[in-house]
């Protein structure tokens, strides 16, 4: 306790030295924390859409069908195992859309009935594509906000018909655009119509009837893993146990990269932050070994009075670690700010950066490591001066 | 009755290497200072009386000899026991009185009663017993850049008997100060030689060594004279 108050006692003496030396450390902790939160928050935010779009949906492709192909007839079969939820097929081709006088490439899905589930689209009017519209191959289709607004100028258009590659479609619904979800960057800003299945394949000269991309969702109270391994036990059977002939992706492997990028660049950021606290730490032992030299006076009087080794060691590795807390407590504040501050101005984007509690921890620690790392040679070289040369010193 | 000896030296030696020469700082010195005795050992500079000093202050060891200060033989201790010894049976007087600059006053006092993790109650107690004997109590809380040379040579003294120690070792202790001041610590010793302390000054001034019981003479590492003066 004692030694405490003197270690801070004589940190007080010289404020401008002890401020400067803790600067170091002061921007180092804030590079930890700041970067490692940034990074967190970005990820995270993506991470969130990610999952947003439908976590337990599995993105099934076919790309040799062994002289087997699968119909829509295959996937409603295998829909009636518990263990697979639903099953959409979906093709997807670029054709140009014209309603009244307006004219834009659109990107139109084919779908089944059960895609707007899986995917989560969110209807905003209208209603979905039925599977009595597949089965009858009715030429309806249903559009997302942007494509209602570009080409036929508002939102409620329920009844009102496109043109897409010269075939007419009634729009029986709209999808509303999600607004919030970073994904958006990447889709929302194209025109997407979705038709039935079998729509498009009589329109396109390329589509046939032939399911060569699918998604499947996982039942409800269970998991995407028992779903995948079920799809890939049926793809197996129906593609003479070739491997290659498909390919399953599930969102978790999307979510898996997503957290290893994160990881890689907390670890890369923090490791470069991790750098400039070392380097702070220089500063440390740098300004403790100039204290030490200039102590060297009163390291004599304590000694010829009795302090032993360990006191004068204790005394001079305390003022070292607690000069590191203090810049390490302030860069932590000003962190806090800094991310406050950064929160503020990007709110629009949606995303939260939070100071995230492990960093603190770590950069505590490491602060508190580099105390003692680096006041250890200062402060031994105090503890091992002589008594008599130290009192003579100087005088 | 015979006294019991605080301090026996036998035949010690210490050899400074200059260069190639080695000087023999110390040479075969015999002393020993009873309990309560007030002894001031004086010589010119360079004679031998700082290394001298050094060794019955345990702030360093023989090269040879013994020496054994309140009956415990002091050789082959390691710093920290030295550290120890000069804890609790030393109290130093430097002659530029080696205050700790940013400590009061008290702090300053205090200091060696922290060294011995005495209790808080008892190193109030004690500090407060110390200045008083020099009667400097109502300056405890200054700093020693708020205090006159005798003021802090003061502080000083009452660092050396805080610990209650068994030898008091001063080092030129009226060097640094006038005649009027030198005369008010003198007395200050004077006083605490007649509570019953041991004490040893250390001088190069004869007028100052005169004040003491008795006076070793030094020269070039050897005990030379040793004269008694009448009871100060």
């Amino acid at each position: 306790m004692l030694t405490l108050k003197m270690a801070l006692k004589s940190i007080g003496n010289n404020k401008l030295r002890a401020f400067l030396t803790m600067l170091g450390i002061i921007i180092g902790v804030m590079a930890l924390v700041i970067l490692v939160s940034l990074v967190n928050g970005a990820t995270g935010t993506v991470t969130d859409s990610i999952k947003g779009l439908g976590s337990n949906m599995l993105t099934v492709t076919v790309s040799d069908n062994k002289g087997a192909p699968l119909h829509l007839d295959d996937l409603n079969n295998w829909m009636k195992d518990g263990t697979v939820g639903n099953a959409a097929a979906f093709s997807q081709e670029s054709v140009t859309g014209k309603s009244e006088g307006n004219s834009n490439t659109v990107d139109v899905y084919g779908v089944s009935s059960y895609y707007g589930d899986i995917q989560n689209l969110e209807i905003l009017l209208g209603r979905f594509i039925k599977s009595s519209d597949i089965d009858n191959h009715t030429y309806v289709c249903v559009i997302n906000e942007y494509l209602a607004t570009e080409l036929i100028g508002y939102t409620d258009c329920i009844g009102q018909e496109i043109t897409l590659n010269n075939i007419k479609f009634t729009v029986v619904g709209v999808i509303k655009d999600d607004d919030n979800s970073l994904t958006r960057a990447f889709t929302s800003d194209s025109l997407t119509a979705y038709i039935p299945y079998t729509s498009l394949v009589r329109m396109s000269e390329t589509a046939t009837l032939e399911v060569k991309s699918f998604y499947v969702s996982a039942p409800e109270n269970s998991t995407t893993q028992l779903t995948q391994e079920k799809i890939k036990e049926l793809l197996l059977k129906r593609f003479d146990d070739d491997e290659d002939a498909f390919r399953i992706r599930s969102q978790d492997a999307l979510e898996d990269a997503m957290s290893s990028v994160r990881s890689a660049l907390a670890i890369l950021l923090g490791g470069i932050a991790a750098i400039s606290l070392i380097v702070g730490g220089i500063g440390i032992m740098n300004i403790m070994l100039v204290t030490v030299t200039e102590r060297t006076r009163e390291i004599g009087i304590r000694k010829a009075i009795g302090a032993k080794k360990r006191v004068i060691l204790q005394q001079f590795l305390l003022e070292a670690v607690i000069l590191c807390m203090m810049g390490c407590a302030v860069g932590i504040g000003l962190s806090w700010a800094i991310l406050r501050v950064i929160g503020i101005v990007v709110s629009s984007l949606s995303m939260t950066f939070k100071m995230d509690g492990t960093v603190i921890l770590v950069a505590v620690g490491f602060c508190f490591l580099i105390g003692i790392i680096f006041g250890l040679y200062p402060a031994n070289k105090a503890a091992k001066m002589k008594p008599i040369d130290a009192l003579h010193y100087g005088g | 009755m015979k006294k019991n000896k605080t301090i026996i030296l036998r035949d010690v030696c210490k050899n400074y290497q200059v260069g190639t020469e080695v000087i023999h700082a110390l040479d075969h010195v015999s002393l020993d200072i009873c309990e309560g005795e007030f002894v001031s050992i004086i010589g010119p500079s360079g004679s031998g009386k700082s290394t001298l000093m050094n060794i019955i202050g345990c702030l360093d060891i023989a090269d040879d000899g013994a020496y054994a200060l309140d009956g415990i033989p002091i050789e082959d201790y390691s710093e920290d026991e030295l550290a120890a010894v000069r804890n609790k049976k030393i109290g130093f007087v430097f002659q530029n009185f080696n205050l700790i600059q940013k400590l009061t006053a008290e702090e300053n006092v205090e200091l060696p009663l922290i060294y011995q993790k005495m209790k808080r109650a008892e190193r109030d107690r004690r500090v407060e017993s110390a200045l008083q004997r020099v009667g400097l109590e109502k300056r405890a809380s200054h700093y020693p850049t708020e205090l006159s040379g005798g003021q802090q040579q003061r502080v000083a003294i009452a660092r050396a008997i805080a610990t209650g120690p068994s030898l008091i070792l001063a080092d030129e202790p009226t060097g640094n100060l006038d005649s009027q001041t030198s005369a008010e610590i003198m007395e200050i010793f004077k006083e605490l030689h007649r509570q019953g302390n041991t004490i040893v000054l250390i001088t190069h001034d004869s007028d100052v060594a005169k004040q003491a019981e008795r006076s070793i003479n030094i020269l070039d590492g050897r005990i030379t004279e040793v004269t008694r003066y009448a009871d100060a």
